[in-house]
């Protein structure tokens, strides 16, 4: 492989992310009005002008012999001052509220919800023993600020409640530590979506690759470097270069601006560091995407259409917005590459996991093989279907 | 077929850089090239002249190795095309029919680009940059993107992109197409320029007066067959005809008589 041609392309690649107005947008732009509006949204700027959101509680394990375990869990709920909890004796009266706009959402807590937890208490290791059991959660469909924020601050301060908010530093065995060591309390809705913005951004070098390679193709471009002695694995690995720096600049972009509206999030550099290397990463998942798009599709204007097929999954299912969704399309959000970058960012920054957690290694597991079987097929797919 | 029976013929070139025999290349139920022999001696400055449509761009694009020929052979440098196509592509520059080049990109950066594809040392290629530039009157507007270029400008970006390197073989297919006359006659007096410097360069072009000033031979083909081979002089002479024009609407003006 000669270096002077893979750098070569990727520096012209790079120019053009800066030099093109639709493309810069894309790649720099947009994901730093994405981070102010949200970030003016969500609560992160303006401080002390958090926002707030009604949640109807209907507690049906209010009289169980474990009956402590849902009050810790309304508790730890009313303590993110995110929340304004108000009790309810019935769901119908409940769903009435949020139906009318009264409440934003409504929680059932379901009545073995305190047997569940319990169980998971007496043997945290054995699963077969647990009690399963559902927390329904009910959202005002016409509030989008709702449907986004909510959901993942209802599953931080779940899991904060049956674990403690230790147990992400002690790797085994799993301690269930006090449900009053609740600390949520200091985030803002921005803090729980921030994670899902920096994949946000980098999803869309599909769209931006597909454009540039039928754009390069209509235009004779690719026809004219392929009379050169440049090699296909070359001109591959500028393109995945080119991403990632891509990638690691629009991280870097986020990131400040999420700082300089407020965002604190946890971790050290070491933490910062593991998250540029998983959106890295991450991108070459993109560029893959982009590549099978752009052998698709024959035009610029086709390959925009397309890459949203793309796209809108990874957005819908697999960033912030994907915990606001059903339970069956949460499942489906599962084979989502983006679900496991965001919830490897999720645990760098939210729940201040060490970059060796198992939870952070299986998600860099999952983007890794993704990214890299989606990578091969787009190559493969593109070199023989895509150049001409 | 009509054969050049004077010096430099099939039979007497000596060095033979080009070699097509019984070249086809067939689209589906389209056959764009059909069974075309021909030799080009090193050195010479070859002309491929044919209606639209005749086949030209195919050949050259089976020259460069972009396309598959269907059945025959293609060696270009002493290497089959179809088997060592890295080597053919060290040796040869490629100027496309259409521009093809990078907007948001300068002229240089354009230029430069290539040459590094090329693997030009970093001196040399600014040394071949800059004289090319300055060849072609680019210098001045070199840091300007090309987007803003005129399509003359563009054009001649176009050819240095191809000769930035300093290939051996070039194939310049329609390379003045879109230019104005001065601009053309620049371009033509650079063609000869690389003649003298021994480059052996297929030319493709509409312009008969074109071929005829610049073509030490001409190929007429027509529906993918060579119909006529030989010097400018020799085919005028041979066709009774006062220029190369008249000799191509001759063997190729059914078309339009026959509103094909």
């Amino acid at each position: 492989m000669n270096f002077q041609r893979v750098f070569s392309l990727a520096r012209k690649d790079l120019k053009k992310m800066i030099r093109e107005p639709a493309t810069l947008f894309l790649i720099i732009l947009f994901p730093v009005i994405l981070t102010l509006a949200f970030g003016a949204a969500f609560g992160a700027i303006g401080g002390s002008q958090q926002t707030t959101y009604q949640v109807g509680v209907v507690n049906m394990d209010s009289t169980g012999p474990y009956q402590q375990w849902s009050q810790h869990f309304i508790g730890n709920l009313t303590d993110t001052e995110i929340l304004a909890i108000q009790d309810y004796l019935s769901n119908e009266t409940a769903q009435a509220d949020l139906a009318q706009g009264k409440v934003q959402a409504v929680l059932l807590i379901p009545s073995n919800f305190g047997q569940s937890c319990n169980s998971f208490l007496m043997a945290p290791a054995n699963p077969s023993l647990w009690v399963n059991t559902t927390v329904q959660l009910y959202l005002d469909s016409g509030s989008m600020f709702a449907t986004q924020a909510i959901p993942p601050i209802i599953q931080q301060v779940l899991t904060t409640t049956l674990y403690g908010s230790q147990q992400i530093s002690v790797p085994k065995p799993i301690q269930i530590g006090s449900p009053s060591l609740v600390e949520a309390s200091k985030l803002t809705a921005f803090d729980y979506m921030a994670p899902g913005i920096f994949a946000y951004a980098a999803i869309f070098l599909t769209m931006t690759v597909a454009q540039s390679l039928t754009t390069d193709r209509e235009n004779g471009l690719l026809r004219r470097i392929n009379t050169t002695p440049t090699t296909p694995s070359e001109f591959m690995t500028s393109q995945a270069i080119s991403n990632m720096i891509a990638a690691l600049i629009q991280v870097a972009l986020v990131f400040a601006m999420a700082f300089i509206v407020g965002y604190r999030p946890k971790g050290d550099v070491v933490s910062l560091a593991l998250a540029f290397v998983i959106m890295s990463i991450f991108a070459l998942c993109n560029v893959g995407f982009g590549l099978i798009t752009a052998t698709i599709t024959k035009s610029p204007g086709a390959a925009t259409g397309l890459s949203f097929v793309f796209i809108l999954p990874q957005m819908l299912l697999g960033t912030f917005v994907g915990a606001a969704l059903s339970p069956s399309a949460q499942v489906v959000a599962r084979f989502v590459p983006s679900y496991y970058a965001t919830d490897a960012l999720t645990s760098l920054f939210l729940r201040g996991a060490p970059p060796s957690s198992t939870t952070i290694l299986l998600d860099l597991s999952v983007v890794s093989i993704c990214s890299i079987v989606v990578m091969l097929m787009g190559i493969v797919l593109f070199r023989k279907y895509g150049k001409t | 077929m009509v054969v050049d029976r004077s010096p430099l013929t099939q039979n007497t070139i000596k060095e033979a850089v080009i070699v097509l025999d019984n070249l086809v290349k067939r689209f589906e139920d389209i056959t764009a090239v059909d069974g075309l022999s021909l030799k080009v001696e090193k050195g010479e400055l070859f002309g491929l002249l044919g209606p639209n449509g005749a086949g030209k761009t195919t050949t050259i694009n089976v020259l460069c190795g972009l396309l598959e020929p269907t059945s025959g052979s293609v060696s270009v440098g002493g290497h089959d095309v179809q088997k060592e196509p890295r080597k053919v592509k060290e040796l040869i520059g490629v100027c496309p029919q259409d521009t093809a080049t990078y907007p948001y990109l300068t002229g240089r950066e354009n230029v430069e680009l290539f040459g590094n594809l090329h693997a030009m040392s970093k001196e040399k290629l600014k040394k071949n940059a800059d004289e090319l530039l300055a060849r072609m009157e680019l210098l001045k507007d070199a840091n300007r993107r090309l987007g803003k270029y005129s399509g003359g400008m563009k054009r001649r970006v176009n050819l240095i992109m191809a000769l930035i390197h300093d290939p051996e073989i070039a194939f310049l297919d329609e390379p003045t197409v879109g230019m104005d006359p001065q601009s053309r006659r620049a371009v033509w007096e650079f063609i000869k320029e690389l003649k003298k410097q021994g480059k052996t360069i297929i030319l493709t072009t509409h312009y008969m007066e074109e071929a005829e000033e610049l073509c030490d031979r001409v190929g007429i083909i027509d529906y993918g067959k060579l119909i006529a081979l030989g010097a400018p002089e020799y085919l005028k002479t041979k066709f009774k005809a006062k220029n190369l024009e008249e000799v191509f609407i001759q063997l190729t003006g059914r078309r339009i008589r026959e509103g094909l």
